[in-house]
């Protein structure tokens, strides 16, 4: 099922690479709703009263000899994050329809071969397996972004590269060495990673804290976390529209997905420690990403580190290590999927209309694209987390789980039972606090953004009008002037998850549910930091909450 | 005798081989010289067969290696041979087609040419095979002799002469050296034979004279292996060559460097250190220190080239110190992802596919001035520039081959490069293995600046005169070779079995060591050497 899966984009790559360009991209269309298609057949196959068990698995050897295999299989996370990537498949396609123009089947055999290997990074259940996956992302996307993207395009593949390879090989040692400490105790290699997990949680502390540090390098620049976020925005500013999509809708949720399944369930003890410390880093991304938001001028650098600010939220949901906040920041993957990606698909048309994404020459535009604005203003309050929205429910959880992550307050409620779901955790209110800033920053520069370019006076390019009207400039294909039946039906699938995730988002919740409490419940056990221990009022926190203080 | 001389089939092949494409090659007619290359493939296809169906000798340490290596060896070297068609002798055969002049005897280099291809290869066979420190030094100097010739008449530049008198000299100062720490073995431990030096080392433990002798001799094969630092040749004879001797050189003395450093490391054996699962201290920080600078001073420098020729050159060097590690970590205990000798052995052949399709595509491209010198090869950067556009074939293969070299996953070298993680952390080795990555990691600057030259730039304006060579079996080279890391990336599982087969390590308890030394007459001899000071 989940080889069919993988099987699909490849073999119509492999269809376009025999065809004429022409019929390049209804190739890649049929593709991906095929493979959509598969995964909606997956769904419905999946068991989702046991989420948290791998299913749909299949076992195959590759090299015995070194005890690789290619085995997949799928939990509820991995599903809907699979789930998400088949979705933006079509969306990817559509959107490209009329920007690519030159060396389309190089263009869309490569959007099929990521779309493989981000299914499969999702779906192996082999560390090799899921390295190999991982690493090939890199290959489609930086053709992707070198041959496609704008004019600063070489610098920024290279650098995109160059940043993810370097972090994920130093990840590869570290679970690598997990494998070895395997071997030692069991004799044999494997690296099946449920076992491997099983294996790591018996490390010491001081064996725990390098592995760890070694994953997240990797993991950490693929998010990207602050301080090695620096390739996100270039690459995200010069890729083409499609690629923006995936790179900020799946790619970086490689990342997060990889602290998920390996970080988090690998190595509890180091992540208990090393919480505060990331969660620091955390905040800074999303404080500072969002400081620099506000002084764009160019509309697709600024969704591009809001990214960098998201994903720290996310990052910050994971380390809360409790209930609310893991489930929030799995919510906030497939969330930032949804709305980001839809916000870099509306700077494209627009950017397909007028050839610049520069704030100072853009203004007013709802009065000559009214669909486009009210698009963008949905999207952008999703973004900002309106309630009713997606991003509410996600940015509110993992804020409540960083809130609830508290030893002090947990210690001082008498049990943790008290508040529903809340664990005991090394964050905190603070934490939530400062984090908390970045929300109120996160409003401030999307509403100066959809304000400036929607609203007010009408602004456009100099020169525009002529080239929109005169015929055969290049690159205009006579779009009119507002939105075309194909580019509404890209955004309305994404509109619509949009908006049932943040009214009725129970059903994802509930699916994912089985999948975090794995993981929660290795944390739940796990010894308290005497660190943490309350020693008496001296230090604590003015504005504890009144009403858990009896 | 006798049973050395069964062991010793393919050499014997190889040599009958050489004899007769030398007798070949003083002919006067032109046809009978165009033969020297079959000639030379018929042998080596047929050392390739008999040296890998026959019964497993050479080193009682090593039992297994033999057969593998030379299997390895026969496969490349034919690899090599393709590429290496119509090296010599191009600007006077063109002017023979072209009617110009008429074939003159003396002046072609041809049967020369293939006869020291061979005796090199025969030379690189001895290696694995051999038990004994003279024969390793005959066969060390076999391979790489004819190799100094080979530089000097691949083109007629005074490049490739400069070339070729640089590397005699230095390649002499790195006999001179191994040789001496020969001697000291020698000295050290009463005999040239590995296989009693080991049982010697295992009754009586190392003394300081052959510890010397050990760490001397491996800085000295150094040399051939292009590790820090003896390295400073590499990039200029490289680049002086033609490329298909410089794909020749990178492959053909680093491999007899490997076999000859596994044969005399296994002698001490990885029975020392304060888990007895390692080199003696001396050796292993020896070793230790010259992987770490040698894949760091490769990576480094590869950086700041723009000729391919010198990038590769740097690049071996590289995976030189990647091999280093192999090396270190020892046979563990012997299962695939632990054994760093198999590891190695399975490196070489990975690195040695992947290198001669980086290096095929020096040799295939050329930019003719129409007249009748020779053509130069199109060795700057910038003439890869839109190559897949241009000429797909040659394209891919240099894109698949530089993917490949820096280990992106799924290709073959990623594959190389697990089992020297995998072994490297189970010796313990984690530093080093650290240092390995970061360099795996460099090593994507200059590998991604060859594919993007071929895979994503425009074509360069100034590029018209470059063509495909007119050579068919380059071409043919450079395809196998690429078409090979395809096949050999999805049928590494059986190549891995066959190396850790290969690295089999079977070193003898103490007990046995002193039995073997009775056996061999030398117990009382051993008992008398004196302490060191």
């Amino acid at each position: 099922m989940l080889y069919l899966l993988m099987a699909v984009p490849l073999l119509f790559a492999a269809v376009i690479a025999t065809r004429p360009p022409e019929h390049a991209r209804w190739i890649a269309l049929v593709g991906s709703f095929v493979a959509l298609g598969v995964t909606l057949f997956a769904m419905l196959q999946f068991s989702y009263a046991f989420g948290g068990s791998t299913q749909l698995e299949a076992h195959t050897p590759w090299i015995p000899a070194l005890g690789v295999t290619l085995d997949v299989g799928v939990d509820s996370v991995s599903l809907l994050l699979i789930a998400l990537t088949a979705l933006l498949g079509p969306i990817c396609v559509l959107a490209s329809w009329t920007a690519i123009t030159w060396q389309q089947r190089t263009y869309y055999a490569w959007l099929l071969i990521l779309q493989t290997a981000m299914v499969g990074v999702f779906a192996a259940r082999d560390l090799i397996f899921f390295y190999v996956c991982f690493e090939f992302t890199l290959i489609p996307m930086y053709v992707l972004i070198s041959l496609f993207g704008s004019t600063n395009r070489k610098k920024a593949a290279t650098k995109f590269f160059l940043y993810t390879f370097t972090g994920s090989i130093v990840a590869l040692a570290g679970l690598i060495y997990v494998a070895w400490w395997h071997a030692r105790g069991a004799g044999e290699w494997t690296f099946a990673i449920a076992t491997l997990g099983e294996t790591a949680r018996q490390m010491p502390l001081s064996v725990q804290m390098p592995v760890m540090i070694a994953m997240l390098l990797g993991f950490a620049v693929k998010v990207p976390l602050f301080p090695v976020h620096t390739w996100l925005p270039l690459a995200h500013t010069e890729a083409p529209t499609a690629g923006s999509v995936i790179l900020a809708g799946v790619l970086l949720k490689l990342g997060t997905y990889g602290i998920y399944r390996f970080v988090l369930p690998f190595v509890p003890e180091a992540v208990a420690v090393a919480a505060p410390t990331i969660a620091v880093l955390s905040i800074i991304g999303i404080v500072y990403a969002g400081l620099i938001c506000w002084v764009q001028t160019d509309v697709k650098k600024l969704v591009a580190y809001s990214s960098v600010s998201h994903l720290g939220f996310c990052v910050i949901g994971l380390f809360a290590l409790n209930h609310v906040g893991i489930s929030g920041s799995v919510m906030y993957m497939i969330n930032h999927g949804l709305s980001t990606g839809a916000l870099f698909l509306l700077i494209g048309m627009a950017y397909e209309r007028y050839h610049t994404r520069s704030m100072k020459e853009l203004g007013g535009l709802a009065a000559k694209m009214p669909v486009w604005a009210t698009f963008m203003v949905f999207f952008a309050m999703a973004s900002v987390a309106l309630p009713g929205l997606n991003g509410f429910v996600s940015e509110f959880m993992c804020m409540m789980g960083v809130f609830q992550a508290d030893d002090a307050w947990a210690a001082a409620a008498g049990s943790a039972a008290q508040v529903p779901g809340s664990t005991p955790g090394p964050l905190g209110p603070w934490f939530a606090l400062a984090a908390g800033t970045g929300v109120i920053i996160g409003a401030m520069y999307v509403l100066y953004m959809v304000g400036k370019v929607c609203f007010g006076p009408l602004v456009e390019p100099a020169g525009h009008d002529q080239h929109a009207h005169g015929d055969g400039h290049e690159g205009d294909h006579h779009l009119p002037a507002d939105l075309t039946p194909r580019e509404i039906w890209t955004l309305l699938p994404l509109a619509a998850g949009c908006l049932v995730l943040g009214l009725y988002p129970s059903p994802v919740l509930d699916t994912i549910e089985p999948s975090v409490s794995n993981i929660v419940s290795l944390y739940d056990d796990r010894v308290e930091l005497p660190a943490m221990m309350p020693t008496g009022d001296t230090d604590a926190p003015a504005d504890r909450p009144a009403e858990v203080m009896p | 005798m006798s049973e050395k001389l069964a062991i010793l089939w393919p050499e014997i092949i190889l040599f009958l081989g050489t004899c007769v494409v030398m007798i070949l090659g003083l002919s006067p007619r032109i046809e009978a010289r165009k033969a020297c290359a079959a000639v030379a493939a018929i042998a080596i296809v047929l050392a390739g067969i008999v040296g890998s169906l026959a019964p497993s000798g050479g080193s009682a340490l090593l039992p297994e290696l033999m057969n593998y290596s030379k299997g390895l060896i026969a496969i490349i070297g034919l690899l090599l041979l393709l590429l290496a068609t119509g090296t010599v002798d191009r600007a006077e055969e063109r002017a023979i087609a072209a009617g110009q002049r008429t074939f003159d005897p003396l002046r072609a280099t041809r049967g020369e040419f293939y006869a020291f291809f061979l005796f090199s290869l025969t030379g690189l066979m001895l290696c694995a095979s051999a038990d004994d420190l003279i024969w390793l030094f005959l066969a060390l100097e076999l391979t790489s002799l004819p190799t100094y010739v080979m530089v000097a008449i691949s083109t007629r530049g005074t490049r490739s002469q400069e070339a070729g008198v640089k590397y005699f000299f230095l390649g002499a100062l790195g006999a001179a050296i191994f040789l001496y720490g020969f001697a000291l073995l020698y000295g050290g431990t009463g005999t040239t034979n590995l296989t009693e030096m080991h049982a010697y080392f295992a009754a009586n433990g190392l003394n300081p004279i052959a510890t010397a002798g050990l760490v001397i001799s491996i800085v000295g094969i150094g040399f051939k292996i292009a590790a820090v630092p003896m390295h400073f040749y590499t990039a200029d004879v490289y680049q002086g060559a033609a490329a298909s001797v410089s794909a020749f050189l990178a492959f053909v003395p680093k491999t007899a460097g490997f076999l000859a450093i596994l044969a005399i490391v296994a002698a001490p054996g990885w029975a020392y250190g304060t888990s007895g699962e390692s080199l003696p201290p001396e050796l292993r920080v020896t070793l230790w220190v010259i992987a770490a600078l040698t894949m760091t001073v490769g990576n480094t420098l590869a950086l700041m080239q723009t000729s391919i020729k010198r990038i590769l050159a740097y690049s071996s060097i590289a995976h030189t110190g990647y091999m280093l590690v192999g090396v270190i970590a020892g046979p563990g205990d012997g299962s695939f992802t632990q054994n760093g000798v198999a590891a190695v052995l399975f490196y070489l052949l990975t690195y040695g596919v992947l290198n001669l399709g980086a290096f095929a595509i020096v040799a295939c491209l050329e930019h003719d001035r129409g007249d009748t010198t020779e053509p130069d090869e199109a060795d700057h950067i910038d003439d890869l520039k839109g190559l897949c556009r241009t000429k797909p074939v040659m394209g891919w293969v240099i894109v698949i081959s530089s993917l490949g070299l820096l280990g992106l996953p799924p290709l073959l070298g990623f594959f190389g490069k697990v089992p020297l993680f995998t072994s490297g952390i189970a010796a313990g080795e984690i530093a080093l293995v650290l240092v390995l990555a970061i360099n795996s990691a460099i090593a994507a600057f200059y590998y991604l600046r060859l594919v993007n030259a071929a895979l994503l730039s425009d074509p360069d304006p100034k590029g018209e005169t470059l063509r495909e060579t007119p050579l068919p079996l380059r071409r043919v080279a450079a395809v196998v070779a690429t078409g090979g890391v395809i096949v050999l990336t999805i049928a590494a599982g059986g190549l891995m079995t066959a190396a850790e087969q290969a690295g089999t390590y079977a070193p003898m308890t103490h007990d046995e060591a002193e039995r073997y030394l009775e056996a061999a007459g030398r117990a009382s001899q051993a008992a008398e050497l004196p302490e060191a000071p």
